[in-house]
């Protein structure tokens, strides 16, 4: 009984030190995310709203996890240069513009990290090199 | 027992009366310059009287192209503001913040909401119908006017007191303050509150109540 009680006291602490131990890329992953929602505040939430909710037909939620998804590649471009066309967003189609944000590639980097892990999304991390070459593909 | 729990009760009751009776009813203060005038009396003695800032007569095109007065915020309590469309930086938080607020008040007829452009070159009324029905507040109750750039700048600083103005660093070409102005109706200024502020929008939306009770006395 007592080696029992011993081996499982042993097996759990492994166990969750296994656990406690975070991978390079979640911490990273995390600080990219802690920045990202302070850039986040300070140029999207004024139009795109704390919670990502949007504003009535004015400006599109970036509560749709499939359009995320989907346009995963095309973010960094729509920060950097603003979006004219019209997207739908949730079924509904939002027209207007959205002006652009010049940020560094690590600050883009940051928000997208940001905007696709809040909000209800889990999609991971994403970096200044995937940055990099999305904005090389910009139309 | 009994006798000590009767004045128990008693000193109670008389505590909670005292300070029941100290409690004021809250007013809100009138803001603006203030003149005096000598009047006289009904028993022929000379008196002085206060005469308060108001909002002068003003006459915009609405988001309907109909000529707006004050005859339509007649006996009403109304918030003022001053936005553009195009506006990116605080316009979208205020008119976010302002929403909620006149969904508070959608069924008081005595509430009104006036939104003043300050873009005279692209804001025309086609333009804030549009951004009125894109906002989801476009109707009767909540006005969104467009008038000449001296019109609305004068009546912006002189009377409401909000700074507006053209600038060319800007991005957005135009700054301008985002308070919400609390106007009675008296047409006189009671209110002026940072639309993007949250603590101070939860306080308008305490204070319009108050303003309402006024006038009914």
């Amino acid at each position: 009984m007592r080696k029992f009680i011993l081996i499982s006291l042993v097996s759990l602490t492994l166990i969750s030190m296994f656990y406690s131990c975070q991978t390079a890329e979640t911490v990273q992953k995390d600080a990219y995310y802690v920045n990202g929602r302070d850039l986040y505040i300070k140029h999207c939430q004024n139009c795109h709203g704390a919670k990502g909710e949007g504003l009535g037909a004015l400006t599109p939620p970036l509560t749709d996890s499939v359009f995320m998804k989907a346009n995963k590649e095309k973010l960094a471009c729509i920060i950097k240069n603003g979006l004219s066309a019209p997207v739908t967003v949730h079924g509904q189609v939002y027209e207007g513009k959205m002006p652009e944000f010049n940020l560094a590639n690590i600050d883009l980097a940051q928000v997208i990290v940001y905007i696709t892990n809040a909000f209800g999304h889990q999609q991971g991390m994403y970096t200044n090199q995937q940055v990099e070459n999305d904005l090389k593909n910009c139309k | 027992m009994r006798p000590q729990s009767t004045l128990i009760c008693a000193i109670l009751l008389a505590v909670m009366l005292f300070a029941s009776s100290c409690q004021q009813e809250r007013k809100l203060p009138i803001y603006g310059l203030r003149d005096t005038k000598t009047v006289k009396n009904s028993d022929g003695t000379a008196g002085v009287d206060t005469i308060y800032q108001t909002i002068p007569a003003f006459k915009f095109l609405n988001q309907d192209s109909v000529y707006i007065t004050n005859e339509h915020f007649k006996d009403k309590v109304y918030i003022a503001d001053f936005f553009f469309t195009s506006c990116t930086s605080i316009c979208p938080i205020m008119h976010r913040n302002l929403k909620m607020v006149s969904e508070k008040f959608k069924d008081n007829p005595d509430v009104m909401f006036l939104s003043h452009t300050i873009d005279f070159k692209y804001d025309t009324p086609s333009v804030l119908k549009k951004y009125a029905q894109k906002l989801g507040v476009d109707g009767p109750k909540w006005q969104f006017v467009y008038g000449p750039k001296d019109s609305v700048y004068t009546l912006a600083e002189k009377s409401y007191l909000v700074a507006v103005n053209v600038d060319s660093t800007n991005r957005d070409g135009y700054v301008h303050q985002g308070y919400l102005v609390l106007i009675d109706k008296d047409r006189r200024i009671r209110g002026a509150y940072d639309g993007t502020n949250p603590e101070q929008v939860a306080q308008l939306e305490k204070d319009i109540p108050v303003l309402l009770a006024e006038g009914k006395k």
